[in-house]
């Protein structure tokens, strides 16, 4: 079973400068225990679309068509409000990117974790082992001690930890994580990234992980989901992805991976060119601007090609290695 | 948490001292004698030197002002010129119902002001928040002695429902209470704009937070949310605005005492300038500025009891 299937999503947000649309026909699945991640560059429509699978787009932005479909059942685009708060937490859970932020400051780690328990019929005392046991899942030591503290008093890998039980301790379904290892420093990156893996396989859920580190999203998924200007240019398995490449966007992408470079340089590989403006999208194929292999036939709306097993691009040149071009 | 009590304790006593060498500055250089003021217009020169001797006036300036000072501490502001009696007595006298009426006006601003600037910041850019917004504009432009006397004549005279003046019945808690409504009202109403606008703000702040997110990607109910997550956060500048407001109440409160007739250390000063009492004057003033500093300290603490963060920097 597919724990979630996007399909043909559109999101569009109303601006002073008109409507800006931030996703277009977004398809993809994150089928049951795996490790989807989405890469892209800052902007390339990654928050929008959590907050349009959470239902928590801004009050500007809108659905406008395409399904979320939730374990076959609830398309999540038309539940109302109540009954995709009933979702979040237990079903569907989410691990954001700002650790330092992303706990209430004033109330203490126990609290938050028993609140977050609050549709659980079990007693409190029930609530705050449930609590314990999590953090001690996590390895924050003194786990029971630690229910009594306040976020501040602990440090930001232990917060992102913390939030990290807090995700998982309702068992959900499928768990969002915002780039949650940004914010660390690549030691705890490592571990934060280890930890995630152990947890999810223990608790058997999908994780819907979002990443600019290429590095990070090679190491943990299982899935690759590439995003460009709020659109998904590339989809496939870890291995299709970092070795085959479709779409020119996904191989310079992976050309700038500082990881990748072989010989020493001054300075790293970039992609020419700036994301176009949202507020009037090229009708065309959104890359071709910063293409380098852009031709006549770009202008129109590129398919999306399925080069084999699932591996999808959105290019027209999906089928055409860039060696026989070349030489063409 | 002590040695920061304690701390603050000690900046409190300069700051208290601070404000006696204004204190006494201000009462030197206001013209006019106190000693001829008690005489009288009858009273013969002689009188009035052996006046003056006795209330010290004839010293030397720092030497006063020692005295005054070090007499201060003792708990010693000196007598009043026309019945002789301690200040700090009469002032103590005066300051319970100057205490109810400010904190009658805290009740009415922070009952209204919490609910009403929330109410604005959840329905953001509605009808409800415009109306909250212009009413708290309004209400903190109107002067309190304005709002008092119209209090007085609709609610009092017009309507009849609550006493006009006085502090009611001492022993009647229910009539005091009573009497302390419209006072208190007049006292208060321009602190519940104050308060509106200050968790309205902070409270859109707050909500835009990310933990507010979190709380929201939990699933947790909206109620939760506003009145647990974010207001217990947003709730923390106004308690500060609230602690350097009680200046502005005490002396809105001076008003509010002369309209309704009623006892209190704002009655008590006014008279006491109209008859050039300077030792009461000077007496009020020491007082309401020692309760100032406590309250201030008070709305410290109350903050550091709120906020987890601020606690652990003490």
């Amino acid at each position: 079973m597919t724990t979630l299937a996007i399909d043909g999503l559109n999101v569009t947000f109303s601006t002073e400068d008109g409507p800006l649309h931030a996703l277009k026909n977004v398809s993809f699945d994150v089928p049951e225990n795996r490790i989807v991640g989405i890469v892209g560059e800052s902007g390339c429509g990654k928050s929008t679309l959590i907050n349009a699978i959470l239902g928590l787009l801004a009050d500007n932005g809108s659905i406008d068509s395409g399904s979320i479909l939730f374990q076959g059942r609830d398309d999540l685009t038309k539940l109302g409000p109540a009954q995709m708060r009933d979702l979040r937490g237990p079903k569907i859970s989410t691990v954001f990117q700002d650790p330092m932020g992303a706990l209430n400051p004033v109330i203490s780690v126990g609290q938050q974790m028993i609140n977050i328990q609050y549709r659980s019929d079990i007693s409190k005392q029930e609530k705050a082992q449930r609590a314990v046991d999590m953090l001690e899942l996590v390895r924050i030591p003194d786990a029971r001690a630690a229910l009594a503290r306040y976020p501040h008093q602990f440090s930001g890998g232990m917060k992102q930890r913390i939030a990290i039980a807090m995700a998982l301790m309702m068992e959900p379904a499928l768990l969002i994580a915002d780039e949650p290892t940004t914010a660390l420093d690549a030691t705890l990156e490592v571990t934060t990234i280890e930890l995630l893996k152990d947890l999810q396989q223990q608790i058997g859920c999908s994780v819907l992980f979002i990443s600019h580190h290429l590095g990070v999203i090679a190491e943990l998924c299982d899935d690759v989901v590439v995003m460009y200007a709020g659109e998904v240019v590339e989809r496939g398995t870890v291995r299709q992805i970092f070795n085959d490449p479709r779409h020119p966007y996904t191989a310079r992408l992976l050309e700038c991976d500082p990881a990748r470079q072989s010989e020493r340089t001054r300075s790293l590989p970039t992609i020419p060119g700036e994301i176009p403006d949202l507020r009037a999208r090229p009708r065309g194929c959104i890359f071709a601007n910063r293409c380098h292999r852009v031709h006549d036939a770009c202008a129109a709306p590129p398919p999306d090609h399925d080069v084999g097993d699932g591996h999808v691009a959105r290019c027209f040149v999906a089928n055409v290695p860039e060696t026989v071009e070349a030489t063409a | 948490m002590l040695t920061y009590f304690f701390k603050r304790l000690g900046l409190a006593a300069v700051i208290v001292s601070v404000a006696m060498f204004i204190l006494f500055c201000m009462i030197y250089l206001i013209p006019g004698d106190p000693a001829s003021v008690a005489l009288g217009p009858r009273a013969t020169e002689e009188m009035r030197a052996s006046l003056r001797e006795a209330m010290g006036l004839n010293q030397p300036v720092p030497v006063q002002f020692w005295n005054f000072y070090s007499s201060a501490w003792m708990g010693d502001l000196g007598t009043e010129v026309l019945s002789g009696r301690p200040v700090l007595t009469v002032v103590l006298e005066q300051l319970p119902y100057t205490l109810a009426l400010i904190a009658g006006g805290i009740t009415w601003s922070v009952a209204l002001g919490i609910p009403l600037g929330c109410w604005a910041a959840v329905s953001r850019g509605s009808w409800a928040d415009r109306i909250v917004g212009i009413l708290s504009v309004a209400v903190i432009a109107v002067p309190s002695f304005v709002i008092a006397i119209y209090a007085l004549l609709i609610f009092a005279v017009q309507l009849r429902w609550l006493p006009a003046i006085g502090a009611g019945e001492p022993g009647d808690l229910g009539d005091q209470l009573t009497h302390l409504i419209l006072p208190s009202l007049a006292v208060g109403l321009g602190w519940v704009g104050y308060i509106a606008r200050m968790v309205r703000a902070s409270m859109l702040e707050v909500l835009e937070a990310s933990h507010i997110r979190t709380a929201r990607a939990f699933g947790l109910p909206d109620r939760m949310i506003t009145y647990r997550y974010a207001l217990s956060i947003a709730i923390l500048p106004t308690v500060t605005l609230l602690g350097v407001g009680i200046g502005q109440m005490l002396s809105s409160a001076v008003f509010a005492e002369i309209v309704f007739a009623r006892p209190g250390v704002g009655k008590l000063v006014y008279d006491a300038i109209l008859t050039r009492n300077f030792p009461v004057v000077s007496g009020t003033v020491l007082v309401t500025t020692v309760l100032f500093v406590l309250l201030n300290l008070l709305a410290d603490l109350i903050i550091g009891a709120l906020d987890p963060r601020v606690r652990s920097s003490f």
